[in-house]
């Protein structure tokens, strides 16, 4: 298959961003996450004092890298997070250091579901799972506004329940 | 004895039909089966035991417990089949209720183990469009005679307007069966050694629960004496030399029990049937409506001598017990005529000349095969300047770094992909090389994958999702164009909309 035009092909971005709160969320969960690491080894300095002064190393290196991972993880995230619906397609593109971008067409949607979680409440957040017959091809929105999600989920159903077929 | 209900359903398809029980002969055969299970153990019994009357009394108490699970089964159990739909009911204490829509139904596989075959029975086990998800059996009955489960699976496969009684005396046309010579592919597979493994760790196993003492058996100990008073090479000689011959012959065994018999036939209801086994026997029909593609795997051992397996890309069969196996071990050769034979095609796809990737491919599959044998050498090397490990440690790892670099070689060879007609051409793999061939029409979707390194490289994972066997088959590292225009082709329209022409570029990109 050689490829007919002779320009480079190119993705481009979806062209929705998701709600700017994501980067509030992302940053709390980095946060939990990164403290689950840190206080064990706190306590274990304060329990042990007088140890010898290597301890100290695999606690700075975790300081080193919450505060980076923290500080740079939801900028970035927010920069490739975008998503967008067409009455054809669904798709996204995810992530940071890795990036994903997921398309299911609307005439293969088997289920659109919302989640909230605890802090996406707090925060007025929902994400949009979208799934289609195949195991490995949810397609996920994280972190939309909840009014956005609704106004989503409702576009997706209509659209999915007046195609035929059971899409598989 | 066997009462053949007379296929009502279809020639008049009554609202209400009648329920059915499993056959009643079940009462005897799952006790049956659970005891064939246990043969090894009475052996074992029998040649270390000391006869122990208490045990022999916990062993009637089981095989009482498991009759009655058998009778209870029985008694809770109904089936039935109406226009619509196929209803299972069952469980006593957790009451299930299982229906499926009859034209949901994708495969069927018949199951007879020994002790069903002694009395004329089989398992039948229905599959759907759904994704199997593990553990989970589905809808099956285990068991009715086989006659009714031969009626079954041609009732349930048909489709309901067909007239299906002229058919069920047509022949399927043999697509491919047994050839003896393919026995020698069966000491590359593996499974001699995993069979010699488990028989062992089985045997040791009973032997420990049953504090059976193999060290007063005789013989045993005579050679581990000999054994031990021999020189090192002899004894390693010796005992690699033992555990080949047992491997060499273990797989043969497993060959033969498995495959044993083995026919790829299509039917003339429009499915392709496998039948193999020696003890158990398996049927398993495809829809061929659903068959979404085919697979040629090839394992290392099993490629350098010329060999491979064929199994189906479809939807309703479970991962577990090689259901969608097409092709056991065979040449090469005849694996991608079974492959094409299948498809219904004249050319084999899987067999087509692939695109090769990139070379920024190649450096990514020496990183990631050399790194991880780098860490430890680095770590290793350390700790042996520090004084704290001999230096041999890491002289051993440092060998390992050629066979790296060389299976990373060999991923890249692999890697390729084609785009024929009507499927989507994949390879990937060393330690086992896959081919797949997937019906363009059966992709439902396509995830594009790009990490750090790969966008730095210019390459993308392209990964096509489907509702049938792995549920995404993927494409490695492929230069982005050339990866966007493969997922562009083979689905026409979805990827479209999201696609833009870099005019400034004019380079070729094919």
């Amino acid at each position: 298959m050689s490829v007919s035009t002779s320009a480079q092909l190119r993705l481009r971005a979806p062209r929705h961003r998701v709600s700017r709160k994501s980067i509030t969320l992302w940053t709390l969960h980095a946060l939990i996450g990164w403290l689950v690491l840190l206080i064990p080894q706190v306590v274990a300095l304060i329990v042990v004092r007088g140890g010898p002064a290597w301890q100290l190393v695999p606690l700075l290196a975790t300081l080193v890298l919450a505060i980076a991972h923290t500080l740079v993880m939801p900028q970035w995230r927010y920069r490739v997070h975008r998503w967008e619906s067409t009455p054809e397609a669904v798709c996204t593109l995810t992530g940071w250091f890795n990036q994903e971008w997921r398309v299911a067409p609307v005439s293969r949607i088997q289920t659109v579901d919302t989640k909230r979680g605890p802090l996406q409440q707090l925060l007025g957040l929902a994400t949009v799972t979208v799934t289609t017959a195949s195991a490995a091809g949810p397609v996920q929105i994280e972190g939309l506004d909840h009014d956005v999600a609704m106004r989503l989920v409702d576009e997706l159903t209509t659209t999915t329940q007046a195609t035929p077929g059971d899409a598989t | 004895m066997t009462e053949l209900p007379v296929a009502p359903e279809l020639v008049d398809p009554s609202p209400v039909a009648d329920w059915h029980r499993l056959d009643v002969r079940m009462l005897i055969v799952k006790p049956l089966n659970e005891l064939l299970g246990l043969i090894p153990v009475f052996i074992g019994l029998l040649v270390f035991g000391n006869g122990d009357r208490w045990r022999a009394f916990v062993g009637v108490a089981v095989v009482v417990f498991i009759v009655g699970l058998g009778f209870l089964h029985w008694v809770t159990t109904r089936y039935r089949i109406t226009r619509d739909q196929v209803e299972l009911h069952t469980g006593l204490v957790v009451r299930k209720r299982l229906a499926v829509p009859r034209d949901r139904i994708r495969t069927a596989d018949l199951t007879a183990k020994l002790g069903h075959r002694i009395f004329g029975l089989s398992a039948i086990r229905v599959g759907t469009g759904q994704h199997e998800k593990a553990g989970d059996d589905g809808l099956t009955l285990d068991a009715v005679s086989s006659a009714e489960a031969d009626r079954l699976r041609q009732v349930l496969l048909s489709r309901a307007s067909e007239p299906s009684t002229a058919e069920e005396s047509t022949p399927g046309v043999v697509l491919s069966q047994l050839v003896p010579a393919w026995f020698r592919f069966a000491p590359l597979t593996l499974s001699g050694l995993v069979a010699v493994g488990t028989t062992f760790g089985v045997l040791t196993n009973y032997a420990q629960e049953l504090e059976l003492r193999p060290a007063a058996f005789g013989p045993l100990l005579d050679t581990v004496k000999w054994l031990r008073e021999s020189p090192i090479a002899v004894t390693i000689g010796v005992l690699t030399a033992v555990v080949l011959v047992l491997a060499v012959f273990g797989s043969l065994v497993v060959y033969l029990v498995q495959f044993w018999g083995y026919r790829l036939t299509r039917e003339a209801d429009g499915t392709v049937r496998v039948r193999r086994g020696l003890l158990t026997t398996r049927s398993v029909s495809v829809e061929e409506q659903r068959l979404r593609g085919v697979e040629v795997q090839q394992p290392l051992l099993l490629r350098a001598g010329g060999g491979a397996r064929c199994t189906a890309v479809t939807t309703g069969l479970g991962r577990k017990g090689e259901s969608s196996l097409l092709l056991p071990p065979a040449p090469v050769g005849e694996a991608h005529r079974v492959a094409a034979e299948v498809l219904h095609v004249e050319d084999c796809p899987t067999s087509a000349p692939l695109r090769h990737h990139p070379w920024t491919a190649l450096r990514r599959r020496l990183v990631r095969g050399v790194v991880p044998v780098l860490l430890p050498i680095a770590l290793l090397g350390g700790l042996a300047r520090a004084g704290v490990l001999p230096n041999w440690p890491w002289e051993i790892t440092v060998v390992l770094l050629p066979v790296a670099a060389l299976l990373g070689w060999d991923r890249y060879r692999n890697l390729g992909h084609v785009l024929t007609e009507r499927y989507l051409v994949a390879r990937s793999g060393s330690l086992v090389r896959e081919t797949v061939a997937l019906q363009r029409t059966g992709i439902i979707g396509w995830r594009l994958h790009r990490s750090f390194f790969q966008r730095r490289a210019g390459l993308v994972t392209v990964v096509a999702t489907t509702a049938a066997g792995d549920g995404a088959y993927q494409v490695i590292d492929v230069a982005e164009a050339d990866g966007l225009a493969l997922a562009d082709a083979a689905v026409p329209e979805l990827l479209r909309p999201f696609l833009v022409h870099d005019e400034a570029d004019v380079r070729s990109a094919g």
